[in-house]
């Protein structure tokens, strides 16, 4: 199957700071693709390169493609419009809006906002409507931040930690909720939470310095100890037993695990 | 009680002028993330305008419907002005914070010598509706009409804009890309659109400031928007940047103080209280009265 996204030799520098040094690596049409690494690697700075938001004192060299179509130097706006759905980190809802506010912005012009979807996969967001999104939890605002996105068609959505700092029955709804998406539009995800990696992707993609220092199948990673241990710093109890951590006991995950 | 009755009311006819000019100032620096140091010419334009399109322009004049389509031709360029002024000048600059300083200071200079090469460096009476030369009755207090027509005409553009950004999808996107403008673009909205726009209404308010001045102050003169701006660039720190209501309440907290302390203290210890008013505000409330929040 040809990816639905490449991105090939990708250079990124900001400030002087050569963050991304070359990085290769190809996303497929179906399922979620991991971005893993520890702090620091790049993996935020390789999505934002990608949906074109990289700061205007960056330079950002390489090729990025989404099918056929380059998407280097193209206005953010333009490649959200083709198709590029783009889920920051920290959400970055817009505190001073309603919760239907924030939703309408998100609307385009000439295609029917979906939003009998969204209420399905988020019932809580039709009905905290006219609350202000700042006084949202985090969860509910990571809800919001998805919602808006799946108002419109995606042919591919970039997700950047979307469980970060959120309760761990959130995380398994939010877990559960990207499991949904992913079996109509392939992801991009950036996620540190190792249980929500194993429940959801499929390829994983390892940042390390600013390359990319491992590829291949999640599962497999997992499972490679000594690997995940160099590459991402966390042992083998953490990577391969889920119970081990908080969060990842949570019934829906752990189900997933058995599998 | 007269006299407080009409420095209150003075006060606020000035602290009308100062919003008419920070409304625009502070969406656009609140949006864009602009220093517009060139939103002075915005109101000599305006104002200049209108000086001539009441004299010139075919059934404008100083008075009656005559007077309102002077105004109205005033404001069309004062728009138009900062239309092209965005256009052409910022919006290749965007994010390149230096340059864009440079360029608006030296626009404001550059605007202020071609009104003075073009009519002149000294005052000029200013063309104005006989009504609004007289004064009316307040509480014991003759209050200028031209000030209270400075008032209302406030009041209706707080209200306009306040319903704008309130009930357009435009509106909708201005208060988010005061907030977070990266956010905006990345759901696909182009927000460059905006920022003309932003620039539009905030020109077409600084236009109508130079307008209504010219009947408060009488004359027009070619420095007159470069000495509002001052005041205006301090009514939008202590309001919050981005905040038009924040902008009118600080408006009315300047346009008091400045006209109480300068009636019962010294001519001019008006302005040093104003000064120390925003020192005291940048150390206490950086964020301003209303923080970064359009319409808070």
């Amino acid at each position: 199957m040809e990816p639905i996204l490449t991105v090939e030799e990708l250079s990124v520098r900001i400030s002087g700071l050569h963050i991304l040094q070359g990085v290769s690596f190809t996303v497929a049409p179906t399922g979620v693709t991991v971005l893993l690494g520890r702090n620091g690697v790049g993996k935020t700075t390789t999505l934002r390169a990608i949906v074109g938001l990289t700061p205007p004192a960056g330079e950002v060299r390489g090729t990025i493609r989404m099918g056929a179509q380059s998407l280097l130097a193209r206005p953010t706006h333009r490649l959200v419009r083709g198709g590029l759905g783009y889920v920051p980190e920290d959400r970055c809802v817009f505190a001073g809006l309603t919760v239907a506010e924030n939703l309408r912005l998100a609307e385009r012009r000439g295609s029917t906002p979906a939003y009998d979807k969204v209420f399905a996969l988020f019932p809580e967001l039709d009905r905290r409507g006219r609350q202000r999104a700042g006084s949202l939890s985090g969860g509910q605002q990571q809800m919001l931040a998805i919602g808006r996105v799946l108002l419109n068609d995606n042919r591919l959505l970039l997700v950047d930690e979307p469980t970060k700092g959120l309760a761990p029955k959130v995380v398994t709804e939010v877990a559960e909720v990207l499991e949904r998406v992913a079996e109509s539009v392939p992801v991009l995800l950036v996620e540190q939470n190792l249980a929500v990696v194993r429940r959801l992707a499929r390829d994983a993609v390892v940042l390390a310095a600013g390359k990319v220092a491992w590829t291949g199948d999640a599962h497999e990673l997992l499972l490679e100890t000594a690997l995940t241990k160099s590459l991402l710093g966390v042992g083998s109890a953490e990577a391969a037993a889920p119970s081990a951590r908080s969060e990842l006991a949570s019934p829906a995950v752990a189900r997933k695990d058995k599998l | 009680m007269g006299t407080v009755i009409l420095l209150a009311l003075t006060g606020l006819g000035l602290a009308a002028l100062y919003f008419l000019v920070a409304s625009g100032l502070s969406l656009v620096f609140g949006l864009a993330d602009v220093l517009n140091f060139a939103h002075g010419l915005f109101l000599g334009v305006g104002a200049y305008g209108t000086w001539w399109a009441a004299g010139n322009l075919p059934g404008a004049g100083p008075d009656g419907f005559g007077f309102v389509l002077a105004v109205a031709f005033g404001v069309a360029a004062g728009t138009l002005v900062a239309i092209l002024v965005e256009l052409v000048l910022i919006r290749p600059l965007y994010s390149r914070t230096i340059e864009q300083v440079l360029v608006t200071v030296g626009l404001s200079l550059a605007g202020v010598a071609l009104l003075q090469a073009t009519w002149g460096a000294d005052a000029r009476p200013f063309p104005r509706p006989g009504w609004t030369r007289q004064v009316t009755g307040i509480l014991g207090a003759q209050v200028p009409n031209g000030g209270l027509l400075l008032i209302i005409a406030a009041v209706l553009v707080l209200g306009a804009i306040l319903a704008f950004l309130r009930w357009t999808r435009y509106g909708l996107v201005i208060r988010a890309g005061v907030e977070n403008r990266e956010m905006v673009t990345a759901l696909g909205i182009d927000v460059r659109k905006a920022f003309t726009l932003v620039f539009a209404i905030g020109g077409a308010a600084a236009a109508l400031a130079g307008a209504l001045g010219g009947v408060y102050f009488g004359t027009v003169s070619p420095g007159q928007g470069g000495s509002l701006l001052i005041f205006a660039f301090i009514v939008v720190v202590i309001g919050g940047m981005g905040s038009v209501v924040g902008s009118a309440y600080a408006a009315v907290v300047v346009g008091l103080v400045q006209q109480f302390v300068n009636y019962y203290g010294t001519s001019g210890l008006g302005d040093i209280c104003v000064v120390g008013l925003l020192a005291v505000v940048l150390l206490l409330r950086p964020q301003g009265i209303a923080g970064k929040v359009a319409t808070a």
